[in-house]
This record gives C-alpha cells, sequence and structure tokens, in this order.
C-alpha cells in the first residue's frame, strides 16, 4: 500500500490567492518577451504605438502594484491531484473560492462574475470555474488563470466531420480569428483543441493557453507543423495590435488533441487576450 | 506618425467633425464611464419615458468599468470593454446628444450610420493596458446605478487620454481600411 499524503485545504486556499493576486498584477516573463519580439518586428506605426502602450503598461502595472488589465476575470483553476494525496481540513471547493474571494478582495481586483440572467452581480468573483484531474502520485498542481470576458465572448466551438479534415480545421480557426478582428485586444494567443467530444475540446483548447508562448506541440510534429501554418495565415489577415492593423495579429498558436469518435471532429478556439495571465505551483 | 491632434470637452460637433479615421487623439475633460447594465438601465428608461440619470449632451461616453482604487489613488485600472455589445442601444443615445463614445472593437452598421447622421464620433482606446490608462484619469465620482457594482456609471476628469479615431462621421473606419488594405 502507498503511504497517503495529507494537504490542508486552507495552502490550497492561500496558494490559490496569491497565485490570482500574483497573475493580475505581474505578466509572465516568456509573454512579455514575444510581445518585446513582435514589437520590434511590427511595420505598421499604429501598430508599433500600440505594442509601446502594451509594453509600458507591463511596466507600470507591475511597479505600482496595479492589475495589468480592468477585466481581472473570470477565475479558471485547473488542479491536478495526486491519487495519493488525502485533502484535510474542509472542501476543496469552498478553499478554492475562498482563495478567489480574498484574492479579489485584498487585491482590489474587479468583481466581474454575475447571475447570467439577472446580470446581479456575486459581489466577490465566486464561483471559480474548477477542473479537476486525478494523477498518479502524491502532488496537488495548481494552474491559475484570470480569464477576460472581451477574448472568451471570441471563442468558439465546432462539430466538424472526418471529411472536412485538417484544411477544415484551418479554415475554421482562421476564420474564427478573422470574425473577431480587433474585438479580443489582439496581439492575441489562438488555443486550438482538437478532438474529444465537445466539452472535451474546449477543455484542452483552454489548457494549451497556459503553455509559454510560441513553445510549439511537443507530443505531434503534425500539431507543431499545424501551429506554425496557422500562425502565418492569421498574421495575414493585418489585423494587428489593437486591431489598428499590422504584422503580428496573433503571438502564438497552441494546438492539442485528443482522439475523438469516428463520426465526429471536434474543433474548440480559445482566444486569449495579449495579456495572458497564468501562474501554477506544485504543492 | 502624425502628431496626435489635442482636444477638449465639451466635445462640440465642430471638434468631432474635423477628427478623420486613423488620427491619434490627446482628449483632456470629463468623459462618462456606462457599460452593458448601464446601457440596459438607459434603454429602459427612455422606453419607459423616463429622464436619464447624466446629460448626454456632447458628452463623452467610455465603455469602461475600472478596478476598485486601492488606498491612496483616484482609480483602480481602467480600460475599454467591447463596444459591440453597447450597439443595439447606441444609436438611441446618439438622438439624445451623446456626442462621442470610446471603447474597443467594431460597431454596427446601425451605429455607424447614427454616428455619420449626428456628426458623432467613436474613438478606439488600446485594450488591455489599464494600469498605464489609470493614469490618465485625476478625479472619479460615482454618478449613477450605484448598485450596479463595478457596472455603475462614473464622471472622470482625464488629462491628455491617448485614443485612435476608429470611426468618424464621414463613413470612415479605420478596421475596414486595416481589412481593405491586407492582401
Amino acid at each position: 500500500m502507498g503511504s497517503s499524503r495529507e494537504i490542508s485545504v486552507s495552502l490550497v486556499a492561500d496558494k490559490v490567492k496569491e497565485l490570482f493576486v500574483e497573475a493580475n498584477r505581474t505578466l509572465g516573463a516568456d509573454v512579455r518577451a514575444v510581445i518585446e519580439a513582435a514589437r520590434d518586428a511590427e511595420n505598421s506605426e499604429l501598430g508599433r504605438w500600440a505594442f509601446d502602450q502594451i509594453v509600458e503598461n507591463i511596466d507600470v502595472a507591475a511597479r505600482d502594484s496595479l492589475p495589468l488589465c480592468q477585466d481581472t476575470g473570470l477565475a479558471v483553476v485547473f488542479i491536478e491531484i495526486g491519487q495519493d494525496v488525502h485533502l484535510v481540513g474542509g472542501g476543496l471547493v469552498e478553499a478554492v473560492n475562498d482563495g478567489v474571494r480574498r484574492a479579489y478582495k485584498e487585491g482590489y481586483f474587479r468583481k466581474s462574475v454575475c447571475d447570467p440572467l439577472s446580470r446581479v452581480n456575486t459581489g466577490d468573483n465566486t464561483p471559480a470555474v474548477i477542473h479537476v484531474d486525478i494523477v498518479p502520485g502524491g502532488r496537488l498542481r495548481l494552474l491559475v488563470m484570470p480569464k477576460g470576458g472581451g477574448s472568451e465572448n471570441m471563442s468558439t466551438m465546432a462539430m466538424l466531420t472526418p471529411s472536412d479534415g485538417v484544411e477544415g480545421i484551418k479554415r475554421y480557426v482562421v476564420e474564427t480569428v478573422r470574425r473577431a478582428g480587433p474585438n479580443p485586444c489582439p496581439p492575441i494567443i489562438v488555443g486550438v483543441g482538437i478532438g474529444g467530444s465537445m466539452e472535451a475540446a474546449a477543455i484542452v483548447a483552454k489548457k494549451t493557453l497556459a503553455r509559454s508562448p510560441g513553445r510549439p506541440n511537443e507530443k505531434d510534429p503534425r500539431l507543431a507543423a499545424l501551429e506554425r501554418e496557422l500562425l502565418d495565415d492569421i498574421n495575414a489577415l493585418g489585423i494587428g495590435a489593437e486591431g489598428y492593423g499590422g504584422t503580428t495579429t496573433a503571438l502564438a498558436v497552441h494546438v492539442d488533441m485528443i482522439p475523438c469518435h469516428i463520426a465526429s471532429l471536434p474543433v474548440a478556439v480559445n482566444i486569449q487576450c495579449h495579456v495572458a495571465r497564468h501562474r501554477e505551483i506544485i504543492i | 506618425m502624425k502628431q496626435p491632434v489635442v482636444i477638449h470637452t465639451p466635445l462640440d460637433e465642430r471638434t468631432r467633425r474635423n477628427l478623420r479615421a486613423g488620427d491619434r487623439v490627446l482628449l483632456t475633460g470629463t468623459v462618462l464611464t456606462g457599460r452593458d447594465v448601464a446601457h440596459r438601465r438607459m434603454y429602459e428608461a427612455v422606453t419607459a419615458g423616463r429622464d436619464l440619470p447624466v446629460d448626454l449632451d456632447n458628452a463623452v461616453l467610455f465603455y469602461a468599468a475600472p478596478t476598485p482604487a486601492p488606498p491612496g489613488r483616484v482609480i483602480g485600472s481602467i480600460g475599454p470593454t467591447t463596444s459591440g455589445r453597447m450597439d443595439r442601444y447606441t444609436p438611441m443615445l446618439l438622438e439624445r446628444g451623446l456626442g462621442a463614445m470610446i471603447g474597443k472593437g467594431s460597431r454596427s452598421r446601425e451605429v455607424r450610420d447614427a454616428i455619420d447622421r449626428h456628426g458623432a464620433v467613436y474613438f478606439g482606446a488600446p485594450g488591455g493596458v489599464a494600469a498605464l490608462m489609470s493614469r490618465c484619469v485625476r478625479e472619479a465620482r460615482i454618478i449613477a446605478y450605484e448598485d450596479a457594482g463595478p457596472e455603475a456609471m462614473m464622471e472622470l476628469a482625464v488629462v491628455d487620454f491617448p485614443l485612435v479615431v476608429i470611426n468618424d462621421c464621414v463613413g470612415g473606419d479605420l478596421y475596414e481600411t486595416v481589412n481593405r488594405e491586407t492582401p
């Protein structure tokens, strides 16, 4: 019998709080690096002006401990729990929501969650959207993503059919980005989930957004090639930073894939704005 | 690159008519904020024959809901939300004197036509640069719909607020120009 390891849910709550505060104020160095590279390669004057604002904002937010964006997002949390972990001291979901509540109050973040019909704000940015996977081992991995509404609204999914093939997937992804135009705050990162079922494709797409931008799919060379082709096709649209026209519309395209039904070809496109916020920790 | 046009509120029709899509501007003066909830409520007020809670005559309306102001600050981070969600309410507000809008993203045909008809203007503010943008805000107070929380309407005093003209009143549209010029 493997021994179990106890982890207190109050520790999880504290970490969730810390990660959301940090994610909303400090952009990852990897994201910043691709933004700066894109600024240096930008041909459009208005586009370069937009990039200058974006880079300056990253500095100001970190220096003044202010949120990078006024949309501090819906709190999306991915948790991998090792099957040898025994969570103690209360409920996991309650702990995650407690961490989110404290982060958004103490960080002076905007509360952006409401009842879908009445539109009455829940007041504390909960509930979080929580995805849990059980994995081997005795550790717990937390990945938090404050997800903005503007880019999420431009995300789409479609149940393509096997005959649509790779070309159909490419057309669908590029068309989603073209139709989104200036709305999702380009330069964007495009997360593509292929396969699975309807909901699984969307989760795969969202998970790709936590990858370091521009790092290719390392599991499948077909997907790495697809990422390069999609990035070229998307940047040929010329939408540019903030939609003002220019060389870079997308900083990166991330594709991942899982097997699907013989009748189906699900494709989900999750769009992430340039304020690509995520933080993770292993407990 | 052309120097930005310096403009002040009240933004009269003559000033608005001189602006062209693609111009960069620096705006100083009074700006109102309002987004989804405020628009729905203003629409309901007009439909029910009630007065609007704010004076829209030549007003500049910024589609924004800032983060709460930390201690010692006038405002938290602030930036534009996607304007298209306000489209169904916008022609009605332009008819009631609204002079300019600040947001991000494309507008409907109906809104662009109403902008032409009323000599209005739609400015784009860069999205996702809200910590930087907060530096342009010198005063802020809630003026309507306080119960809507972050979506309450505010009046802001802004200085040198950097914007780009997206839709001017002679049919110019920066986003469409970008589209057309792409091979």
